[in-house]
């Protein structure tokens, strides 16, 4: 099992209880350039940290918002490609469905990957919505114009003989020729996120890494049988390795059950704020199906964030729930190292085992002692138990 | 009463078409806003003549071609469904969206038409770059929208338990369709302003003089492009005086197309 690091360089100086929204409308007056060039230390530093305890890294993007500082990957990305030593850089990911140039995002993430020495999971994701309104991307058309960047991304980071013409319904290039090529041949491995069986078949066909988040057992396993049919159905076989198979989930650990959930519930207020968006960016037109807006504006709680179902049937709304009801969920993993291991196997034991544990050990207003204390904690005490217990199972069994 | 629907299928997307009452061709081109349903106007207009009213592809539940993302998809569509109903002497009528969709077919050619009316219609950039000449609509609250688009906006239902699934379901529809289409630039081509020189038939804007969506000063250097065009303000109404003074619209249109039959 591969166990990544990840933080989302939140600002939360910024989340003061008087802003309605984090996202979109939060003038960056409230962004004190200080402040943020301290984070952006600190936060690296902790990359840098967890490549030398043993995980592997995770970081992804977001607009216009005082909950990541990463509006670029491929920045913070360059930079750890060149301070880190041997961790995976997975970025989870490029929003290419919403970039208006495809060819820059291949020639990033190649330039990444050769300064890494090939190094790069390189993640295409469709985002969240409130990041369709920073980019002014048209979610109606959203993913075929994802695909299409998809498929011409691909063709160009292994295209090596020379330029090619692309004249798509989205995009138009009449000399595409990338250098440098990428250093992992013939690519560096491709993510992409979902939370919906559909995109799962679509991932499945194409025998990508999918990664899903916060979902719980119930909704995750669905996903993962989905992909499994759709890995089926591309001919890649009947067994899926459980390395296709990414999870993120938060987790606080410390040698003392109290300290490890306070830590754990510092980082939930990631969840608990990620429903401030002004409305209505949180529903741009397009990106949800008819059907689901339906059931959406038909609910007791149209304005929910996501609402989870726990292993006993009970509705939890994320933007309100406690650390108990998101371990309950098992998106949260928290107390000590034994505590830790032991939700963590249960969890992995009902979804059918699990090939990439996408960590968020720093999140929300959890500070900076707290947070490389709990990693190195994991790293030290739950990492290797982790490991040498996934060696039995290597396959998703579908059935 | 009498009412027919006729279906289309062009380039892949599905055109249905409602035609009720006789006498002249009036081609009723709706709102088809989420917020808003205009279509007891066009009831009321079949006591005027052969009313026919099209659900453009992406507003109904028929199938659109995937790649239709302009109004242009459409304006031509509407010209093909004239060709096949052979449709002369029409009196083109086309409110916000739908006034767009006039706009764009009247600068291509305005054979079949004797008359155009246009209702408080979206299409043109008429301010500078940091000018928003039309409202966010995909950027304010709903309450806020609503507030924006009519005088009295109790008149459309928002209570979600009053709402039937075939009316949730259009205005979901809509708002997405409405994004297919009108998303960026947003809600206008930037060429048809100057292209308006081109429209020949007689042109009438009634605009509601509370429009907050589009004001009357928009609608003002709107009319001015269109040769020889007047401009009928009515007031104690928004962005839908169909909606909200439809007796005064309606004698507008008609007074109009009778004077140029």
């Amino acid at each position: 099992m591969r166990i990544f690091h990840f933080s989302e360089e939140p600002y939360p100086d910024a989340w003061g209880a008087e802003r309605p929204s984090l996202r979109i409308t939060l003038p960056n007056e409230l962004c004190d350039p200080d402040v943020a060039h301290k984070l952006y230390h600190r936060y690296i530093d902790e990359w840098v940290l967890a490549d030398e305890l043993g995980f592997d890294i995770m970081l992804n993007e977001h607009h216009s918002t005082a909950t990541c500082l990463t509006s670029s990957a491929s920045l913070i990305l360059s930079i750890l490609a060149r301070l880190t030593k041997r961790a995976r850089l997975l970025v989870l990911g490029v929003p290419v469905g919403n970039r208006p140039d495809p060819i820059r995002v291949a020639e990033e993430m190649s330039m990444i990957d050769v300064i890494s020495k090939g190094r790069l999971e390189f993640g295409m994701i469709k985002g969240v919505p409130y990041d369709i309104e920073p980019a002014n991307s048209n979610a109606v058309t959203l993913m075929p114009r994802f695909w299409e960047a998809h498929d011409l991304i691909i063709k160009a980071m292994t295209t090596t003989s020379g330029p090619f013409n692309f004249e798509g319904d989205y995009f138009h290039y009449r000399n595409v020729n990338i250098w440098p090529r990428p250093y992992q041949q013939p690519r560096p491995p491709i993510w992409i996120s979902t939370a919906t069986p559909a995109n799962a078949v679509e991932i499945g066909e194409r025998g990508h890494v999918m990664a899903s988040f916060m979902g719980g057992v119930a909704e995750t396993l669905k996903l993962h049988k989905a992909y499994a049919q759709g890995y089926q159905a591309g001919g890649h076989g009947t067994r899926v390795p459980l390395d296709r198979f990414a999870y993120l989930a938060m987790s606080g650990v410390a040698l003392d059950e109290a300290e490890g959930r306070r830590r754990c519930d510092l980082i939930a207020d990631y969840l608990r704020t990620n429903a401030r968006v002004a409305d209505p960016f949180n529903k741009p037109p397009g990106y949800f199906s008819v059907d689901a807006a339906m059931r959406s504006a038909r609910s007791t709680n149209p304005a929910a964030f996501r609402t989870l179902m726990t292993p006993k049937g009970r509705p939890v709304e994320l933007s309100t729930a406690s650390l108990d009801d998101f371990i309950e969920c098992g998106i949260a993993f928290a107390g000590t190292p034994d505590q830790v291991f032991n939700q963590i196997c249960a969890f992995t034991d009902g979804i059918g085992g699990l090939g990439n544990l996408l960590l968020m050990a720093q999140g929300g207003h959890l500070g900076p002692e707290d947070t490389a204390d709990s990693m190195r904690l994991f790293a030290t005490e739950v990492m290797p138990r982790l490991r040498n217990r996934q060696e039995q199972a290597q396959f998703f069994d579908a059935a | 009463m009498g009412e027919e629907t006729v279906e289309f299928e062009v380039d892949g997307s599905k055109l249905s078409v409602a035609i009720q009452g006789h006498g002249r061709n009036i081609l009723y081109l709706s709102a088809s806003l989420w917020f808003a349903d205009d279509s007891p106007f066009a009831q009321r207009l079949t006591a005027h003549g052969r009313v026919i009213t099209p659900t453009a592809p992406g507003f109904g539940p028929g199938v659109v071609n995937r790649r239709w993302n302009q109004v242009d998809d459409l304006a031509y569509l509407y010209l093909d469904l004239i060709d096949r109903m052979k449709l002369t002497d029409v009196v083109l009528v086309g409110a916000s969206f739908g006034g767009w969709i006039a706009a764009q077919m009247a600068i291509k050619s305005c054979a079949a038409f004797s008359s155009i009316t246009l209702i408080d219609p979206l299409g043109v950039k008429v301010g500078d770059r940091f000018t928003r000449d039309i409202a966010d609509l995909y950027g304010l609250p709903d309450a806020e929208l609503r507030k924006r688009a009519y005088v009295d906006s109790t008149v459309f239902e928002t209570d979600i338990k009053k709402i039937s699934d075939d009316e949730l379901s259009r205005r979901i529809r809509s708002r997405e369709a409405l994004a297919r289409y009108g998303w960026s630039p947003f809600m206008h081509d930037p060429k048809l302003l100057s292209r308006l020189r081109r429209i020949s038939a007689p042109t009438q804007f009634i605009w509601g003089a509370q429009d907050q969506i589009v004001t009357t000063d928009y609608g003002r250097v709107y009319a001015s492009h269109v040769p020889g065009a007047t401009f009928r303000q009515v007031e104690n109404a928004g962005h839908l005086p169909q909606v909200e003074q439809s007796q005064a619209v309606l004698d507008a249109l008609v007074s109009f197309a009778d004077a140029h039959r």
